[in-house]
């Protein structure tokens, strides 16, 4: 069963003082993550990322289109108490305790009582906050309170979990802790649905992703299957100081170390390139295929994106001359 | 349904009972009855009548204070501090919030006044050394007081669901202000032709009528008080809150948490 299906949301605002004009935040989005996926949401800042994760909260109401969780309608509030959230930088109540929010929210969510207290010991002790009784919320570092934004959105033991910028705000030491226990969670068999502009991140925990520019779907799929669209390189390495003409002329980039050269080329100028080596008598040492990076299919989406809308602006400049 | 809603309550009552500016208020609320035991010993003969006076004002004046203060900021310091969005990314309505939110408002507030009423019997006791039969009054207008606190407090809320702190504080003080004389305001609609009889009729009976919740000055003179009166407030402070209330889950059902 498909976890969230978004069926074509869209958001327009209307912004302005006097004279409202709309402003499209989101483009008819239509997307499934399947259950048990660790589901990377991910985008500049500023794509539609956060005004897609409000709309699936029902925190923000979508101009037009609909959408169905854990097989539900999304504005069900019942659907809810299998849902957990971490909005994006966070803010609790400062006045309380840590053990004082999560027991609060513990009640909205309808967690028993019996089951309260071990569940608040059990989420803190995961997120790493343990020995803060009694320290109130207004004196957490940044990185604390992400802590407990994530401890808060676990703390029911929800089927799915959307966490919105988790890492943000957090050391190396506490994104790793963050990145296991998303692992954690996909192990435990929860759907865990994330935004990010880290890619790193999304490269290194998820199944599938989905890229978000401008508020449009610019491409979802496997990270292996998107990066494989993107044009392969290959770096030649050779013996020797000096870098054939006819090399540079391939648009290789060359880096001399010692008394070998290390050339990065596109993946279908390899054959050129060992013809060039072979007229010039140099000695071939590796030929190794460069693994695309899911940073270099996003840089390439972007730039699409903002070529089209380039043309787009410079059609519509000529038609006006 | 009903246990989230005493959930939220009891949090905004943990909220107003942690909030130090309130202790202040209260504490001055105190300081004014116990001066109206310094006011009534230099009133001669009339020490009960300025002890009651002074002191049930207090109660009210600053009773609405602190429930503008705080009913101003319940949805709004919400929405703009986020913490609305792990609340509501719950399984909770958002009329289950706005009640929450109204109820833990008003328990603060009858919390309050029964403090406060401690400190003007605690006077009148200074002065008068013995309660007599008329006191009881003291608590009829006491009643109609925490009558007056739900109609701010709602009116608060609503102004609250849609605009930001400071407007919500005008408008609800405004209303408060006008209210207080609202039977003058119907009588002048009266002495109108036309237009501007409709117009001002409806104005009057449109904002809340708080003068005839004011009772402190006939129970200061120990005038009896219509049982009638009391039914009568009653239902038309259930009222006016219920309306007011449904006004801002109205709004507040429709509005985008930016």
């Amino acid at each position: 069963m498909a976890a969230i299906e978004i069926l074509g949301l869209e958001k327009t605002y209307m912004v302005g003082f006097w004279r409202k004009r709309p402003k499209r935040a989101l483009e008819p989005l239509h997307l499934t993550v399947e259950e048990g996926e660790i589901f990377g949401f991910l985008g500049p800042n500023g794509a539609g990322k956060t005004t897609t994760l409000k709309m699936l909260m029902g925190l923000v109401f979508p101009t037009a289109g609909t959408a169905r969780l854990l097989g539900r309608a999304w504005t069900d509030p019942e659907v809810k108490a299998q849902i957990g959230f971490l909005p994006e930088q966070p803010y609790f109540y400062d006045y309380l305790t840590a053990h004082e929010l999560l027991d609060y929210y513990g009640q909205l969510s309808g967690v028993p009582a019996p089951d309260r207290k071990r569940r608040i010991e059990e989420v803190l002790s995961r997120v790493g906050l343990t020995d803060i009784k009694g320290l109130q919320l207004r004196k957490f570092s940044k990185g604390m309170l992400q802590r407990v934004g994530i401890a808060q959105a676990i703390l029911h033991n929800p089927r799915l979990v959307f966490l919105d910028e988790p890492m943000s705000g957090l050391d190396p030491l506490g994104r790793r802790e963050v990145r296991d226990l998303i692992e954690q969670l996909k192990q435990e068999g929860k759907t865990v649905f994330f935004s990010t502009h880290i890619l790193s991140d999304a490269e290194a925990l998820c199944d599938r992703v989905a890229i978000i520019h401008k508020g449009q779907l610019r491409g979802v799929g496997e990270i292996e299957q998107l990066t494989s669209s993107v044009q392969g390189k290959v770096e030649v390495v050779w013996q020797g100081t000096q870098v054939p003409a006819s090399m540079k002329a391939l648009g290789a980039e060359c880096h001399v170390t010692g008394d070998t050269v290390r050339a990065v080329l596109a993946a279908n100028q390899q054959d050129a390139a060992i013809d060039a080596l072979r007229r010039e008598h140099i000695r071939l040492i590796a030929i190794t295929p460069l693994r695309t990076s899911l940073e270099a299919y996003f840089v390439e989406k972007l730039q699409h994106s903002q070529t089209a809308a380039g043309t787009t602006a410079g059609t519509a400049a000529g038609s006006n001359v | 349904m009903t246990a989230r809603i005493v959930h939220i309550a009891r949090n905004t009552f943990r909220e107003a009972v942690r909030d130090r500016a309130l202790y202040n208020l209260i504490a001055f609320a105190l300081l004014l009855s116990g001066a109206a035991i310094f006011v009534g010993q230099i009133s001669i003969e009339i020490e009960r009548l300025v002890v009651v006076n002074l002191g049930l004002t207090a109660v009210s004046l600053f009773g609405v204070v602190i429930a503008i203060f705080i009913g101003i900021g319940l949805v709004s310091k919400e929405i703009d501090k986020r913490t609305l969005y792990t609340v509501l990314s719950r399984p909770v309505r958002r009329w289950e919030f706005i009640i929450g939110k109204f109820f833990g408002l008003a328990g603060t507030l009858v919390v309050n006044t029964f403090f406060m009423a401690i400190g003007v019997f605690g006077a009148l006791l200074y002065v008068a050394h013995k309660f007599s039969k008329p006191d009881a009054l003291i608590l009829v207008a006491l009643y109609f007081i925490i009558l007056e606190f739900l109609i701010i407090c709602s009116l608060a809320l609503l102004f609250s669901s849609f605009s930001s702190p400071l407007l919500s504080a005008v408008f609800a003080f405004s209303l408060f202000v006008i209210g207080s004389f609202a039977d003058d305001l119907r009588g002048f609609a009266r002495l109108t032709h036309g237009f501007t009889r409709w117009f001002a009729t409806g104005a009057a009976y449109l904002v809340p009528n708080f003068s005839t919740l004011n009772v402190i000055s006939q129970v200061a003179h120990q005038q009896p008080l219509r049982a009638q009166l009391i039914l009568q407030n009653s239902l038309y402070a259930l009222f006016y809150t219920a309306m007011a209330l449904s006004g801002a889950v109205l709004i507040f059902e429709r509005r985008n948490l930016k």
